[in-house]
């Protein structure tokens, strides 16, 4: 496509029309994911609930959220009186930001991503704890105590559960022994981190699911925005559109979270392959990597639904209590694991 | 850098069509926070429980001693047992670390 475009017109121009291309691409892929996981959240919700969920809009309820997306766009963005403006208008810029970097990293499939740096993962860290920084402003900004109150629960648990989540990546990163996520996946060819690191990767991956969780605020974590205490936490004080954006960003942020957890330790766009068995490794080739990702990735996603949808919320010393004396002195004690294993070359 | 322009575009969007279709009135009212209906009571902006700032420095502490890891786990393959003999000191210090701010407390939320 560079060169058709470059062949019609004048470098720069070639330059910024493929931009824009990438970015408007990008746009739709994080309003579809967006739109696709609050209907799935609905109806996993209403599933273990024994409800129906939406089905009055649409056929099955399809058209449930894009109708919720028109109606939000509808309402009065309301500020209130004593807020601070700046912080309280810049909060969700962001909160959006953050998740659409981090969004951009994802391979979806074999040469299909946006961003692909030699230091991809860790990029995709700094990137989604930028998110801490909006949440913080928003409840701050509102001068409400509620929001406050959330915003800072919120701040303790994204930042204590990130140590985790990069423990448990690191655990993978000596395994692969780099950070770009084109070569991760590449490396997963003759099968994946979760089977080849064994016992180490398993540790890794089931504090990765938690620790996930509770960076997105939700499941058993979601006392931020503790709705019979806090009203919503730490966007109490926003409205309309306003308030939708951070709904998104949270909803994206989980999708990321599982995508992240189905590249490094599922394979990414990588189809299952089970040495030895020829007939049943060319059928799974046929299968598009894009199918394979999005498949491992809402298998997370379902995963993460199903804790969420079954747990009850915790205290905020519990959660604090969960990180700091178990997750983090395990993911260390893994991590050593994991290099003794690489070290020694005991792995598959 | 198309990335943060598409994400910066995208909030500008959602909330220019918000502010062009969405109605608007005035109401005294509107402007107060929202806390359960009873008039609100003195600013929000004040002392804060300090048990939260006792995490956030732990973490600094710890998420500085990942990005030193990171580095180290690229090239850990290559070290070899080297790599893993100073690595365990780097991580005995840490662990110290942690071990101390247990012993002292810190991890307590009181």
């Amino acid at each position: 496509m560079h060169a058709l475009l470059t062949s019609l017109m004048p470098l720069r121009l070639a330059v910024f029309i493929e931009c824009v291309i990438v970015g408007v691409c990008l746009l739709l892929m994080y309003a579809v994911i967006a739109v696709v996981m609050i209907f799935m959240e609905r109806k996993v919700c209403a599933a273990f609930q024994c409800r129906l969920g939406p089905v009055r809009v649409g056929f099955w309820g399809l058209l449930q959220v894009p109708a919720d997306v028109l109606k939000m766009l509808t309402k009065e963005i309301i500020t209130i009186r004593r807020s601070d403006r700046f912080l309280y208008n810049l909060a969700p810029y962001i909160v959006i930001l953050a998740s659409v970097l981090a969004f951009a990293c994802l391979p979806v499939n074999k040469g299909l991503e946006v961003l692909d740096f030699n230091v991809g993962v860790f990029f995709l860290m700094a990137a989604s704890s930028i998110g801490v920084v909006g949440i913080l402003l928003a409840g701050w900004s509102s001068n409400n105590k509620y929001s406050l109150i959330g915003a800072m629960r919120s701040g303790a648990q994204m930042i204590s559960y990130e140590l985790s989540i990069g423990l448990s990546i690191l655990t993978i990163i000596v395994l692969t022994d780099t950070m770009q996520f084109s070569e991760i996946v590449a490396r997963q060819a003759d099968g994946w981190f979760l089977f080849k690191g064994h016992v180490p990767a398993l540790v890794a991956f089931v504090i990765y699911l938690i620790a996930g969780n509770a960076e997105v605020n939700r499941g058993p974590f979601d006392l931020p925005e503790a709705e019979s205490e806090l009203t919503a936490g730490y966007h109490t004080e926003y409205s309309g559109m306003h308030f939708g954006l951070f709904y998104v960003a949270e909803f994206v942020n989980l999708f990321i979270v599982a995508g992240v957890a189905a590249t490094i330790f599922l394979g990414g766009w990588m189809p299952l392959h089970i040495a030895g068995w020829e007939g049943f490794n060319t059928v799974m080739d046929y299968i598009p990597g894009f199918v394979w990702f999005f498949g491992k990735a809402f298998f997370v996603v379902g995963l993460l639904m199903w804790i969420k949808w079954t747990f009850p919320r915790l205290r905020i010393d519990q959660i604090l209590t969960l990180e700091w004396k178990y997750l983090v002195p395990i993911g260390l004690a893994n991590l050593l694991l994991m290099v003794i294993v690489v070290v020694f070359k005991l792995h598959f | 850098m198309v990335v943060i322009l598409t994400a910066i575009a995208l909030v500008a969007v959602a909330l220019g069509i918000a502010r062009a279709i969405s109605p608007r009135s005035y109401n005294p009212q509107k402007g107060e926070a929202y806390e359960c209906g009873i008039p609100t009571r003195g600013r929000s902006w004040m002392q804060f429980k300090v048990g939260y700032y006792l995490f956030a420095i732990l973490f600094l502490m710890f998420d500085v001693e990942t990005v030193f890891l990171f580095s180290w786990a690229v090239v850990v393959q290559e070290l070899g047992v080297y790599g893993l003999v100073s690595i365990l000191f780097f991580l005995l210090i840490l662990i110290l670390g942690l071990a101390y701010a247990w012993r002292k407390g810190a991890l307590e939320w009181k």
